[in-house]
């Protein structure tokens, strides 16, 4: 039989397992509560007392994808019958779809903005983070320090200056701009986190791939690369989970072609306090994230911590 | 080669084998990879950093012509030292750190605790709780309007259901005492999993062997946990507080979808003002040296609590 003295009794398991699992009801309530009022109709979103069993709609979707207009019974009269369900939702409120909305060119330019970003952060967080761990470069801690130290800055604070540079280099409200900013932002997370990985993978693979006869180069992209492969994966997904979470610069300095989404949905709700649109907004945008959080659950600790806790 | 390129290979290369490599030296490699990621945050965080303190000096407004511009010293800062609603925007600042951080350290490491007993599907409850940390702080902070609503939102009713008090007879973020206390609930729900996260790790670094030497002195499972369990998660404890630490300073996006600021000032942190002089009044020069004293701020705070970090790790 085995027993050990440091291992929880039943009981305290049981306990344990039981104040967790309510914290975490408590905690999810809020998040299921956005879903949910996303498949509501206006009216049952803002029922009292508030509703838990509902007819389910697509019509906080059709809104938040269109923009509407109404017009008069007359004028629907001579549309002629819906012609689509899409059509059937909106013309229950006496009004025909005409366009599409801001949303899906929003959403994509997070796509756009998030993936550019991550890349770039990635590749070049790779390479600095190779070069920190195999090489002798000059004022080394000095440097890391300085990497980390950019992260310690309120994002407002060089809002100024970036604002007034990328007016001078007309990258102002542009996809690159934005793709070098939160590039720059998350180099620190990055070289920081695949430094961390890189040092974990022995040297003597290399030295073995070198006196095969393979250059540096070779032996880096044909060695150590593929060795670090999952760090790689889940440094990039945190840079992803910073660029398409990022609000502050978004609102700042950008302003139409370039916005993202998280300064866009809460403008969703304009006058018409149309929650069900907004709830949708926000549930396609959390999608992503709650994937790759899943995804990644085995990283978390690794990655908000930069790796300076050690397992 | 030359022999030079051998002194920059990595120490563990023999110099024969070093010797033998093709293409570009070490050195050369090293700085080709470093140097782009180097030359970027030169250009996106530093250059900034210097213009910053630059423009503090100047009574410059960033929507209006150059021609103006004059040199003012250190005015603005003695205005910003003067000002008592920058002060109003440091105390609504000070008392969001202090509940956040105070909250979100028990909670955190309670929940830690408790999921260090192993029970069967902590995996999965973990992977749950750790969800509102990865969403857009702009999207949550919007999303919580409507919770807090006074009659239709999910917060007052839930308040409501447990206390039995009218759900329209209070409004979150339209109180003057219960705003403060808004932003610090939401902000603890979302970043609770944080801290929880790295006092988990603290907690498993701890090597079963000293509680099988504390048990064997017969020591009380009361005082392990004093003795052992507490100072030994200490150090990640005081990380966890140091990266929240830092976040809520710089706190924005949450507040600024949640309350605005506002009703009145009370909830208006100090990047919240900053962000009204720099881009609403376009006090650019004022707003800049303010900026100038937040990041010397949360530098030298910060600079001191890795001080104390690292004395207590060395313990």
């Amino acid at each position: 039989m085995s027993f050990s003295i440091t291992e929880a009794t039943r009981g305290q398991k049981w306990i344990a397992g039981i104040l967790v699992v309510g914290y975490a009801l408590i905690t999810i309530l809020p998040l299921l509560w956005i879903v949910a009022t996303g498949f509501k109709s206006p009216s049952d979103a803002i029922a009292y007392p508030p509703k838990v069993v509902f007819e389910p709609t697509l019509e906080g979707y059709v809104n938040l994808f269109t923009t509407r207009t109404r017009m008069t019974p007359e004028t629907l009269e001579e549309l002629g019958p819906p012609a689509t369900w899409y059509d059937r939702i909106v013309r229950q409120y006496d009004m025909v779809i005409s366009g599409p909305s801001r949303y899906g060119e929003r959403f994509l330019n997070s796509v756009v903005i998030g993936f550019g970003s991550t890349f770039l952060s990635v590749f070049l967080g790779t390479l600095a983070a190779y070069a920190f761990s195999r090489f002798r470069v000059p004022l080394k801690d000095d440097l890391m320090f300085f990497i980390l130290s950019t992260r310690m800055m309120p994002p407002i604070a060089i809002a100024i200056p970036i604002f007034l540079m990328f007016r001078q280099l007309g990258l102002s409200d542009t996809h690159l701009g934005m793709i070098l900013l939160y590039t720059a932002v998350n180099l620190s997370l990055s070289v920081w986190l695949l430094k961390g990985f890189i040092d974990e993978i022995p040297v003597e693979y290399e030295e073995a791939a070198l006196i095969d006869g393979y250059t540096r180069f070779q032996a880096f992209y044909k060695v150590v690369l593929p060795q670090a492969a999952t760090g790689i994966a889940s440094t990039a997904i945190f840079c992803l989970i910073f660029s398409w979470n990022e609000y502050a610069f978004a609102v700042l300095l950008t302003s139409g072609t370039a916005q993202t989404a998280p300064p866009f949905i809460p403008t969703i709700i304009g006058v018409g306090k149309d929650w069900p649109a907004v709830a949708a907004g926000a549930t396609l945008f959390l999608v992503p994230v709650m994937v790759f959080t899943i995804l990644l659950r085995k990283h978390l600790l690794r990655g908000i911590t930069f790796g300076a806790v050690r397992k | 080669m030359s022999d030079e390129t051998t002194t920059g290979a990595a120490p563990r290369l023999s110099v024969r084998l070093a010797r033998r490599l093709g293409g570009l030296s070490d050195r050369a490699i090293a700085w080709l990879f470093v140097g782009p990621t180097v030359f970027l945050l030169l250009a996106i965080n530093i250059f900034p950093l210097i213009w910053t303190i630059r423009l503090s000096l100047t009574n410059y407004r960033a929507n209006r012509a150059n021609a103006d511009v004059k040199w003012v010293g250190l005015r603005n800062y003695e205005r910003i030292l003067t000002d008592p609603d920058i002060w109003n925007s440091m105390q609504a600042t000070a008392h969001f750190l202090i509940w956040t951080l105070a909250l979100q350290v028990l909670i955190g490491f309670g929940l830690a605790y408790l999921i260090n007993k192993k029970f069967k599907g902590d995996n999965f409850w973990t992977t749950v709780i750790v969800l509102p940390m990865m969403l857009s702080p702009a999207v949550v902070g919007n999303f919580w309007t409507f919770l807090y609503q006074p009659q239709i939102g999910l917060f007052n009713y839930g308040v409501a259901f447990l206390t039995g008090a009218d759900p329209s007879s209070f409004t979150m973020i339209g109180d003057v005492d219960l705003a403060p206390w808004a932003i610090v609930i939401v902000d603890t729900w979302m970043w609770t999993p944080f801290v929880m996260l790295i006092c988990l790790a603290g907690l498993r670094s701890i090597p079963d062997s000293i509680y099988e030497a504390a048990e064997c002195d017969r020591a009380s499972k009361w005082r392990q946990f004093w003795t052992i369990t507490v100072p030994m998660a200490l150090p990640f404890l005081m990380l966890a507080v140091l990266f929240r630490g830092i976040e809520n300073f710089k706190m924005f996006d949450l507040v600024v979808q949640l309350t605005g600021g506002g009703p009145g000032s009370v909830t208006e942190l100090t990047s919240i003002t900053l962000k009204r002089e720099a881009f609403e009044k376009w006090r650019t020069g004022y707003a800049s040296a303010y900026a100038v004293i937040l990041f010397v701020v949360v530098f030298g705070l910060a600079s001191i609590y890795v001080k104390a970090l690292n004395k207590v790790k060395e313990r």
